[in-house]
């Protein structure tokens, strides 16, 4: 290294850059511009609707939105420059995109949260709509909480077990044709529409000549259920790093408890949550209990045995009887169900984050 | 304890890609024989068939014998749980348990194979973590998770937990590829150690840690890119590295070629 290539040190120094001018700073737009676009939007928006007369407030919604892109693509070009005027027309897509999709939700929430609370008390929590006639303001929804919450526990009983070792075949075993027919067929039973799954439990309560029972409703359920479980599973066991099975396998641990000891708690959260979804998602479904649980206005604890209810029907049941009354007790019903859905999602989470693979030190 | 291993003419395959073709040595008791040679050319998967992890990845299949003081790993009636029982690897990146504690994690292999007393668990956790050169450094968090240790003492975790399970043959896959030289320094200490009480294999790309580490050192290539990976030749490592007896070492050694 004793000669240093004299090209590199004594290169001559291209001329000095114009003083003053930074050649990395540029002019930029304060970073509550955007804000600022939303709120010119918004005001020119609702101005131009109201002067031309526009009654419906989706077009008032529009018209701001279509304000807003113009606007801040407009003022990004004549203030910055085009680059960054192509990412503020992209991000501010990104934010029309979001209030499109979370008004909507936002407003079933809060109506359903508004028009339920009204009837939601203790009373109509813990009791049934026996000898309550639809225009009478008494009844309640006991009877069909109690329905869902059997006709989904005994699913979920079913279903559980069967797409986790489902899942666990697929990714830790499977290969070959049956693997490939599974992952299939799965995916075939992802698309079954609810009133389909009904039909096939119905055609074989025909065949067998079974009544109607708060147990056909709940294998109709596991049907939709199932593939959900192994999908979500499935993926889940894919994120194990292929290294801790390695390593247990390597310690002389049998297959199987490397399943079982290793693999699944790794992935046990997000295991958890998968269920938790799949369980929301039946919670809500109303063809196949229509079709095989019939509906009933009383109290039966038994599932094995007899019509039950369920909250989505009963919301479906009181919405047609068309009083004031009913209509309460529909909306009261809907804000039950939301819950019910809502707290499993949480409870799903608590166990996601209890159980996570722990960090820290 | 340590036991002696005699390979002769193992070919192993990747589906129906040859990885590597009729490899014979010996490997000696109650030392450290270091594998070298250019990346892809089977130290790996050769390492592998040793405790019969080859055949774990998909498409892995093995010929030849492997014996384990005279028992053949390959045998028909060998259960290969019971080979990874008595030959322990550590792999190239650190991969504790990420569920499990510090504890736990040592104690994984004895658990998980029920073979182990209840009285005597503490014991064998505060020797192992002891013989990786780790208590010191974790005994008042033992019940703190294991990926929450440095990559050094997280690698260092993983051979406490190899060692738990009392194997006979350590096998170890570039244990230090992944670590700083203080840590690489601390690995290569205890490899030093754990010499006296088991027979190890070291994968290195490292060549000064194969010479500082190895007693016998053995030099595998390809002939080229898609070929199988051969044995070149297996020596005392002092002399494999002063006055090697194939010319392709000495070109690899001296940095010529690879």
């Amino acid at each position: 290294m004793s000669h240093a290539p004299t090209g590199v040190m004594e290169r001559p120094q291209p001329a000095p850059p114009a003083p003053k001018k930074s050649s990395l700073g540029s002019r930029s737009l304060p970073r509550l511009a955007p804000l600022g676009f939303a709120v010119v939007a918004v005001a020119l928006g609702v101005g131009l609707s109201l002067a031309a007369g526009w009654e419906s407030r989706i077009q008032w919604g529009m018209l701001s939105a279509l304000f807003f892109l113009v606007i801040s693509y407009v003022a990004t070009t004549v203030v910055e420059n085009q680059r960054q005027a192509k990412d503020r027309l992209a991000t501010s897509v990104m934010w029309v995109c979001f209030l499109v999709a979370v008004v909507p939700l936002a407003s079933l929430l809060w109506t359903t949260v508004v028009r339920g609370a009204e009837r939601l008390d203790g009373y109509f929590l813990t009791h049934s709509m026996a000898g309550v006639l639809g225009f009478e303001e008494s009844g309640g929804v006991y009877h069909a909480l109690i329905g869902t919450l059997e006709q989904v526990g005994i699913a979920t009983v079913i279903s559980v077990p069967l797409g986790l070792l489902t899942a666990v075949y697929l990714v830790e075993y499977g290969k070959g044709s049956l693997a490939k027919a599974v992952t299939f067929f799965v995916d075939v039973m992802t698309g079954i529409p609810s009133i389909v799954a009904g039909l096939f439990i119905l055609s074989i309560m025909l065949i067998a000549n079974l009544e109607p029972s708060g147990l056909m409703g709940a294998l109709a359920l596991t049907i939709l259920m199932i593939p959900v479980v192994v999908r979500s599973t499935e993926e889940m066991l894919k994120l194990v790093p292929n290294e801790l099975r390695e390593a247990s396998l390597a310690l002389g641990i049998p297959k199987w408890r490397t399943i079982l000891k290793v693999v699944l708690p790794t992935a046990i959260g997000g295991i958890t949550t998968g269920v938790m979804l799949a369980i929301a998602r039946i919670a809500g479904e109303t063809a196949p209990i229509i079709l095989l649980v019939f509906g009933s206005q009383l109290i039966n604890t038994n599932p094995f045995e007899g019509a039950q209810s369920s909250l989505p029907f009963y919301i479906y049941e009181q919405y047609k009887i068309g009083e004031v009354a009913s209509y309460d007790r529909a909306w009261a019903a809907a804000l039950v169900l939301i819950a019910f859905v809502m707290i499993l999602n949480l409870v799903a989470r608590g166990i996601a984050r209890w159980k996570a693979p722990k960090t820290g030190r | 304890m340590a036991k002696r291993i005699d390979i002769s003419g193992l070919t192993a395959y990747y589906g129906s890609h040859k990885a590597i073709e009729d490899i014979s040595m010996t490997v000696e008791p109650r030392s450290v024989t270091a594998f070298i040679g250019p990346s892809g050319c089977g130290k790996s998967t050769f390492l592998r068939t040793l405790n019969r992890m080859h055949e774990v990845t998909p498409g892995g299949r093995v010929e030849g014998k492997v014996l384990l003081d005279d028992e053949n790993l390959y045998a028909s009636n060998v259960d290969p749980v019971t080979v990874r029982r008595t030959v322990g690897m550590v792999f190239q990146r650190p991969n504790p348990f990420p569920t499990m504690s510090i504890f736990d994690n040592v104690a994984a292999g004895l658990r998980l194979n029920g073979s182990y007393r209840k009285s005597e668990l503490n014991d064998i956790v505060e020797k192992s973590l002891r013989g990786a050169n780790l208590w010191n450094e974790v005994k008042d968090r033992l019940n703190k998770p294991g990926s929450g240790l440095s990559g050094g003492q997280q690698q260092r975790l993983c051979i406490a937990r190899a060692i738990a399970v009392e194997p006979d043959v350590l096998l170890m896959d570039e244990p230090c590829s992944a670590l700083d030289p203080i840590s690489t320094l601390a690995i290569e200490d205890l490899i030093g150690e754990l010499k006296e009480r088991f027979t190890i294999v070291i994968v290195t790309h490292n060549m000064q840690q194969a010479a500082r580490v190895s007693d016998r050192t053995a030099f595998f290539n390809l002939a080229a890119v898609g070929k199988p990976g051969r044995l070149i030749e297996i020596d005392e490592t002092e002399r494999i590295f002063s006055n090697p007896s194939v010319q392709a070492t000495e070109d690899y050694i001296s940095g010529r070629f690879g």
